[in-house]
């Protein structure tokens, strides 16, 4: 169960804390591991049912394996008509992956996303949740530079 | 011609968000230690008597409010910042906290002093690490200065739930749930977090106490329209030519918005529709630019004011494709709980498109027009009431986009 408890039990006073456990597990891994659901369902007493659906409720957090460094792709509307759908092929292509998939490397992920709060500079990317706005199918290869 | 005035945002650029004494120095926690030498019913007096009205959206009065948890005898109560900020194209609470995080924590803790409670929380979004960063140097700068008493404030991650701008979804959140919203009544100024009275405000909501404390209510509620005074922040997106933020008076007109503050239309093309208050927000045509952007004049045209988001499209863009993109939104952000928001979004999406595709019929329209209905009726919270809004308000005045689709 690797360190899974660890980082969790840091949470178990704190009231309502499971959420707060997730992101602690997501900083670590990028994801949450199923099996750490299992064992934050123990340190927090609640049934491993309802720790799952706390998890799977919230689409910023991922349960299941994802890559090292997720990317993720707003399409709410000021990002679609600023030409989202160029990006996201620039970065499927680039990647040789599509929405959803991780390189075989295991190095990224590619997700679609809604707003991220970014747009004064659509359209808006993520990686690691820092913010690369005015994103055009140009910039993506010096972008993900940064992180191969 | 249109200005900003800038009184939420009163400290921006002035002062390092990241130095309270920076905020001292600017006359910061001063409004505090007044509040505190007043009786709390004359700190809700003088904020009721400002006729402030929530910035997250809902326009209540934020002092009728307070006044509400103030009420009830409870040993412990709480206040809550809303800063869950998922409204596609606003941006505006984040701006507020990177820049001037102080200004929101001396807002809750009047609050908490006026209604007797020494807990918050804010609920900032998961995807804002970096201004969770900031909050919590912030706090820690406060309760080393001493200068929030017996008041503590604690700051908790969103997950990234679009429903979680819900009050009552939100406070499911703190507690570590899922975000799904409750049933009301009871509202949670009176049964909220853990059951206990709990004010939800917004983050601007709150950074606009300290100087109504500090100037009065009388000072506050002369600024901008009488009926919802004080200022707006709006973040500006789309085709228009200053993709920014503005802070303007509650009487500026849509039109000032976006052709005097937003330098017009980019591009030299021509206006066609602007979506305010985020992606719930009603389309707005040419016809209603004249209208000022104050909560109760932008329902008056079956719009709203919303988050102050406003999405500018020129002439080229397709409305239906567009909304098309909204729908999915809202069947993605869709919790689930109730069935006409849950098969509603998905139906309402399915329809849009099956149009957006030229594959659809005026029968489709017909439809979608009776299912918002429906939902705007029927969803439990507001996410499902106002997902129908932005089709309902394409299909009466942006017709010709959606007949080109079949015709």
């Amino acid at each position: 169960m690797a360190n899974y408890e660890d980082i969790i039990s840091k949470y178990q006073d704190l009231p309502g804390g499971i959420i707060e456990a997730y992101h602690a597990l997501q900083r670590e891994y990028s994801y949450i591991p199923e099996d750490a659901i299992r064992v934050a369902a123990e340190v927090f007493g609640i049934p491993t049912a309802k720790a799952w659906g706390v998890a799977t409720f919230y689409s910023y957090l991922k349960v299941g394996k994802r890559g090292k460094n997720v990317i993720r792709i707003c399409e709410s509307a000021p990002c679609h008509v600023a030409g989202a759908a160029e990006v996201i092929a620039a970065l499927e292509k680039e990647l040789g992956i599509k929405m959803g998939e991780t390189t075989p490397d295991g190095k990224f992920t590619l997700e679609l996303c809604e707003c991220v709060g970014q747009c004064q500079a659509t359209p808006v990317i993520t990686v690691n949740s820092k913010p690369y706005g005015d994103m055009t199918p140009e910039k993506v290869s010096g972008v993900l530079a940064e992180y191969r | 011609m249109a200005e900003e005035m800038r009184i939420v945002l009163r400290n921006y650029g002035k002062i390092d968000p990241l130095k309270i004494d920076d905020y001292i120095a600017a006359g910061g926690y001063k409004s505090l230690e007044k509040a505190r030498s007043m009786k709390q019913t004359e700190v809700i007096e003088e904020v009721k008597k400002s006729n402030l009205r929530g910035r997250g959206g809902a326009g209540f009065n934020a002092g009728m409010k307070w006044n509400f948890s103030y009420q009830v005898q409870s040993e412990e109560k709480y206040v809550v910042c809303n800063a869950d900020e998922g409204e596609p194209g606003t941006y505006k609470d984040r701006i507020i906290m990177e820049n001037d995080p102080q200004s929101v924590i001396e807002g809750m803790a009047i609050c908490g002093y006026a209604i007797g409670s020494k807990k918050g929380y804010i609920y900032c979004r998961g995807e804002y690490p970096y201004v969770v960063d900031t909050l919590n140097q912030a706090i820690a700068q406060a309760k080393a200065k001493g200068v929030l008493g017996d008041f503590d404030v604690e700051v908790r991650m969103g997950g990234g739930a679009y429903v979680c701008g819900e009050e009552s979804a939100l406070i499911e959140s703190i507690e570590g749930h899922r975000g799904e919203p409750r049933f009301k009544p009871p509202f949670p100024p009176v049964i909220g977090l853990w059951q206990k009275p709990t004010i939800v405000n917004n983050v601007e909501t709150f950074a606009n106490i300290p100087i109504i404390i500090e100037k009065g209510g009388d000072w506050y509620k002369a600024i901008g329209a009488p009926n919802y005074p004080g200022t707006k922040v709006l973040t500006l997106t789309g085709d228009v030519n200053n993709r920014t933020f503005f802070e303007v008076p509650t009487n500026t007109t849509i039109r000032e918005v976006i052709f005097g503050l937003g330098g017009g239309i980019a591009g030299g093309k021509k206006f066609k529709a602007v979506q305010i208050g985020g992606t719930s927000g009603g389309f707005i045509p040419e016809s209603n630019l004249d209208t000022s952007i104050d909560f109760d004049s932008m329902n008056s045209i079956g719009a709203v004011l919303g988050s102050g988001a406003v999405f500018v499209m020129d002439e080229s863009r397709d409305i239906v494709d567009v909304v098309a993109r909204i729908a999915k939104f809202f069947e993605h952000e869709s919790c689930g709980k109730c069935s006409p928001c849950r098969e509603g979004t998905k139906r309402m999406h399915e329809m849009m498109e099956r149009l957006n595709a030229g594959e659809g019929s005026a029968e489709d329209v017909e439809l979608l027009g009776r299912l918002g209905k429906v939902m705007s009726v029927a969803c439990l919270c507001g996410l499902g009431q106002a997902a129908p809004a932005p089709v309902l308000t394409t299909i009466k005045n942006f017709n010709a986009d959606y007949q080109a689709k079949f015709n």
